[in-house]
C-alpha cells in the first residue's frame, strides 16, 4: 500500500461511538498504530447521552482512509462512520489567542476582531484575548493578520463538522 | 434469582456456554475463581507458563471449533498472555482470556502485579473488556463469547479486579445479546452470488484458493462440491491445508512463498481465482504487482477489511464462507455448462507444470533428510493424526510432505509465526480429543521456547508425540543467510544443544533418537505404539533447506526450485 502519495488527501471522518470509557483510546490507537496522524480531533456526547461523537481529520490516499473507516467499523464500540469528504457538509472550530495589545494598535485589532466576528473575551493593559470560530480558511487568515501585532499564545479545538443532510440521528440504531 | 459473588458467577456463566477445560495458572489475583473451580464439575488444565496456556486453548478451539477458555492472575500473568491473544486473533480463532486485576481501588496506583492490560491487549484482541461491577459481570461474559465466536472469530480478553470477583450480585445469565454496533454480516448478497456463478461458469482456467475461514465456518464439502461440479483445482494457504482432501486429483497443494511449482504457477496463468476464507497475506502473493494478472478475482470473506485490503478484487463477497459457497452452488444448478475442452487443457498444463518441477528432494547415504522424517511419520500414521506444528522449516516441510485429508487436522501458527506453540497447542488438541493421534513437529528452536510443557503433558497424561527436526540451527533464518546473506550465520546456530532424550527423562517422559533413515523409521513405530508423551530427536541434515521459494519482494512464479550451486 502506498505510504506517500499525490493522492493524499485531507478527511474528516464522523464516528458515532458508544460513550464508554475507553472507546476513543480504540479509535486513537487504530489509527495511530497503523502508522497514520491524526491532525484534529474532538469527542463530544450527543442527544443521545450513550452515543458520542468523535470527529476527526486524517490524511491519506482514498486506499488508505478507505481501509481506515473499515478498521474503525470493524471496532465493537464503533457504531458508524462516515468520511464527510463525500457529503456536504459545515466545519468549525474554535481559537482562542493572545495578542500583543500596545495602545497604536488596539483600534486596529479591534477592527479586524469585527471582520472576522470574533469577540474579545479577556483585556489587561499589555493584551487583548480574542476568540474566533471558523472553517480553518478563515482561522489561518484571522490568525496570520494578528500576527502581525504579536501572539503570545494561542490554543485551539479540533475541529467539528456537520452533515447539511440528516446523518446523526437521535437513534442511530445501523452501523453505517 | 439467587445471589453469588463474582468468581461463582464466572463458573456459572462458563457452564452456561458449554465450557469444560479452562487452561491457565493460578495467582493471588484470581484464588478465588480456583477455590470454587476445585469443586465444580469443569477440568482445570494446569500449564506451566501463561503463554502456552494460551496456546493450549487455541489448539482446543482449532480442533473443536468451539471457544478455548484461559484463566490467568494479574500483572505478568497476564502479560504472558500476549503473544498467545494476538497470534489467536491474527488467525481468526476463538479464545477468551480471563485475567485477574488488582481491586478497584488500587487500579492505576502501580500497585504490586498490576498492569493496565486492556490497554496493552487492545492492539492484538479483536475486543477486551474491563469488569468494573459485579452485577454487570454475566452481561459482559456473554458479550466476550458472543464476539470471541462470531463473525470473523478472534481473540477476546475480559479483566476482573479481584474485589469485582469477591462481590456479590444476583445471577442471571442473558439469553441474548444485541449489540448495535457489532452485527457479523453473515448472508452473500445474491446479486454478487449470481456475478460470482456466471464468471465461475465461464472461465476457461479457473482456480479456487481457499484460505483458514473455510475450516472456521466448516464450508468443506461446499468447498468440495463446488469444486468437483465445475472440476475446478484447488489450492490453500498454509491455515488453509486440511480444507480439502490432501489426495484429491483436484488438489494442488500450498501457495506461497514455499507453495508448490504447479500451484503458483496455475495462480499466475488462471484467468479466475475464486478466494474463500483468504486474505491475499504477503506471504501468499509474493510481488503484489505481479500476482495473479491474468485473473479476474471473486473475494469471499466474512470480514469486511479483508476485501480491497491487499489487491483489488472483480466481485467481493461479504459473508460466511459456508453460506456463499452453498449460494453459489444453489446459483450454478445440478448440472451447469462450462467449458470443458479447456478445462481438460488447463488440468494438463497444470500436470505439466507438476512433472516438470515436482516437489521432491534427495536422499542422501548416510543423511537423515526432515523431509523423509515427514514422509516417514505420513505413512506411519496413515495419514491420519493430527499435526500441530511450530514456525520455521519443519512447518513449510509439513505443509508440504504431509497430506491432511480433514479440516482440523493440520493445526500452525499462520499470521503471527509463534515459535513455541506447537508442543502447547498438541497439548490443547489432545485435551479436547483424547485418545486422537497428535504429533508436534518441531524444530530444534522452537521445542526449547515452550519445553516447559512437557511438565503439564505429564501431569495431565496427554500422550503428545513430539518429533525434533534437529538440524542445530534456527534453519529457517539460517536458509536466508544461505541465499541472500553470504552464508554469515549469524546467530542461528543453536550449539550445543540439549540432549533432547536426556530432557524427556526428567519430566518423565520417554525419549528416543535417530540418525538415519532405518532408525527413524523403528523410533516412529515404539513412539506411535508408546500409551505416554513421547520425544523423538530427528538428527536431520544440517544444511538442507526449503524449496520452492519465492524470494521476498519477487512474484510468486520466480521460485528457486533446488538448492543452489554453493562454490
Amino acid at each position: 500500500m502506498e505510504l506517500n502519495s499525490e493522492n493524499s488527501q485531507r478527511h474528516t471522518l464522523a464516528v458515532l461511538v458508544d460513550n464508554r470509557p475507553g472507546v476513543l483510546a480504540r479509535v486513537s490507537t487504530l489509527i495511530s498504530g497503523r502508522g497514520f496522524n491524526i491532525d484534529s480531533l474532538s469527542v463530544a456526547e450527543t442527544m443521545d447521552p450513550d452515543v458520542s461523537l468523535i470527529t476527526l481529520i486524517t490524511t491519506g490516499t482514498p486506499r488508505i482512509i478507505s481501509q481506515i473507516v473499515k478498521q474503525l467499523r470493524k471496532l465493537i464500540n464503533v457504531i458508524k462512520v462516515t468520511d464527510l469528504a463525500e457529503v456536504d457538509h459545515v466545519e468549525r472550530q474554535l481559537v482562542m489567542v493572545r495578542v500583543k495589545a500596545v495602545e497604536a494598535n488596539r483600534a486596529e485589532i479591534m477592527r479586524l476582531a469585527k471582520i472576522f466576528r470574533a469577540q474579545i473575551i479577556d483585556v489587561n493593559s499589555r493584551t487583548y484575548t480574542l476568540e474566533i470560530t471558523g472553517g480553518q480558511d478563515k482561522i489561518r487568515a484571522a490568525l496570520a493578520l494578528l500576527d502581525e501585532f504579536g501572539i503570545e499564545e494561542q490554543v485551539s479545538t479540533g475541529l467539528t463538522a456537520i452533515s447539511r443532510s440528516p446523518l446523526i440521528t437521535k437513534k442511530s440504531q445501523s452501523q453505517g | 434469582m439467587t445471589t453469588l459473588t463474582g468468581a461463582e458467577i464466572l463458573i456459572e456463566c462458563w457452564k452456561k456456554e458449554g465450557v469444560e477445560v479452562i487452561f491457565g495458572y493460578p495467582g493471588a489475583a484470581t484464588i478465588d475463581i480456583h477455590h470454587h473451580l476445585a469443586t465444580s464439575a469443569l477440568r482445570f488444565v494446569l500449564c506451566r507458563h501463561e503463554q502456552a496456556a494460551v496456546h493450549a486453548a487455541e489448539g482446543y478451539a482449532r480442533s473443536t471449533g468451539r471457544p478455548g477458555v484461559v484463566l490467568v492472575t494479574s500483572g505478568p500473568g497476564a502479560t504472558n498472555t500476549v503473544t498467545g491473544l494476538a497470534g489467536a486473533n491474527m488467525d481468526s480463532v476463538p479464545v477468551i482470556v480471563f485475567s485477574g486485576q488488582v481491586t478497584r481501588m488500587l487500579i492505576g496506583n502501580d500497585a504490586f502485579q498490576e498492569v493496565d492490560i486492556v490497554g496493552v491487549t487492545r492492539a492484538v484482541t479483536k475486543h477486551n473488556y474491563l469488569v468494573f461491577s459485579t452485577a454487570e459481570l454475566a452481561q459482559t461474559i456473554k458479550e466476550a463469547f458472543y464476539v470471541a465466536t462470531s463473525g470473523r472469530p478472534g481473540s477476546v480478553l475480559v479483566d476482573l479486579p479481584k474485589d469485582v470477583l469477591a462481590g456479590k450480585a444476583e445471577f442471571s445469565y442473558p439469553k441474548k445479546v444485541f449489540l448495535k454496533a457489532y452485527q457479523p454480516h453473515l448472508t452473500p448478497h445474491p446479486k454478487q452470488v449470481s456475478k460470482a456463478a456466471g464468471l465461475l461458469k465461464k472461465a476457461q482456467k479457473p482456480l479456487i484458493y481457499a484460505g483458514g475461514g473455510v475450516i472456521a465456518s466448516g464450508a468443506d464439502e461446499e468447498l468440495l462440491n463446488l469444486a468437483e461440479l465445475l472440476d475446478i483445482p484447488v489450492t490453500t494457504s498454509l491455515m488453509g491445508l486440511g480444507a480439502f482432501p490432501g489426495t484429491h486429483r483436484l488438489f494442488l497443494g500450498m501457495l506461497g512463498m514455499h507453495g508448490l511449482y504447479r500451484a503458483n504457477m496455475a495462480v499466475q496463468n488462471a484467468d479466475l481465482i475464486l478466494a474463500v476464507g483468504s486474505r491475499f497475506d504477503d506471504r501468499v502473493t509474493g510481488l503484489l504487482t505481479h500476482f495473479a494478472k491474468e485473473a479476474v478475482i471473486i473475494h469471499i470473506d466474512v470480514d469486511t477489511t479483508s476485501i480491497h485490503k491487499i489487491l483489488d478484487v472483480d466481485v467481493p463477497l461479504v459473508a460466511d464462507a459456508r453460506q456463499a459457497l452453498a449460494a453459489v452452488l444453489e446459483s450454478l444448478g445440478r448440472a451447469p455448462d462450462y467449458p470443458r475442452g479447456s478445462r481438460e487443457l488447463w488440468h494438463k498444463t497444470i500436470r505439466d507444470w507438476d512433472l516438470s518441477c515436482p516437489l521432491t528432494y534427495t536422499r542422501e547415504e548416510g543423511l537423515l533428510k526432515p523431509q523423509f522424517v515427514i514422509e516417514s511419520l505420513y505413512r506411519h500414521t496413515g495419514g491420519k493424526a493430527v499435526i500441530v506444528t511450530d514456525v520455521g522449516q519443519h512447518q513449510m516441510w509439513s505443509a508440504q510432505f504431509y497430506l491432511y485429508s480433514q479440516p482440523r487436522q493440520f493445526i500452525t501458527s499462520g499470521g503471527l509465526g509463534v515459535m513455541g506453540f506447537g508442543l502447547p497447542a498438541a497439548l490443547g488438541v489432545l485435551v479436547a480429543k483424547p485418545g486422537s493421534q497428535v504429533i508436534n513437529i518441531t524444530g530444534d528452536g522452537s521445542i526449547l521456547m515452550n519445553i516447559q510443557e512437557l511438565a503439564t503433558a505429564a501431569q495431565e497424561k496427554l500422550p503428545v508425540k513430539v518429533a525434533i527436526l534437529n538440524n542445530g540451527a534456527l534453519g529457517m533464518v539460517r536458509q536466508w543467510q544461505d541465499l541472500f546473506y553470504d552464508r554469515r550465520y549469524a546467530d542461528t546456530l543453536l550449539n550445543p544443544a540439549p540432549d533432547f532424550v536426556q530432557l524427556a527423562a526428567s519430566f518423565g517422559i520417554k525419549g528416543y533418537q535417530a540418525a538415519g533413515e532405518k532408525e527413524a523409521g523403528e523410533i516412529i513405530e515404539t513412539a506411535l505404539a508408546e500409551p505416554g508423551p513421547v520425544i523423538m530427536d530427528f538428527k536431520v541434515s544440517p544444511g538442507e533447506n526449503v524449496f520452492p521459494m519465492v524470494p521476498a519482494g519477487r512474484a510468486i512464479d520466480e521460485m528457486i526450485l533446488r538448492p543452489l550451486e554453493l562454490p
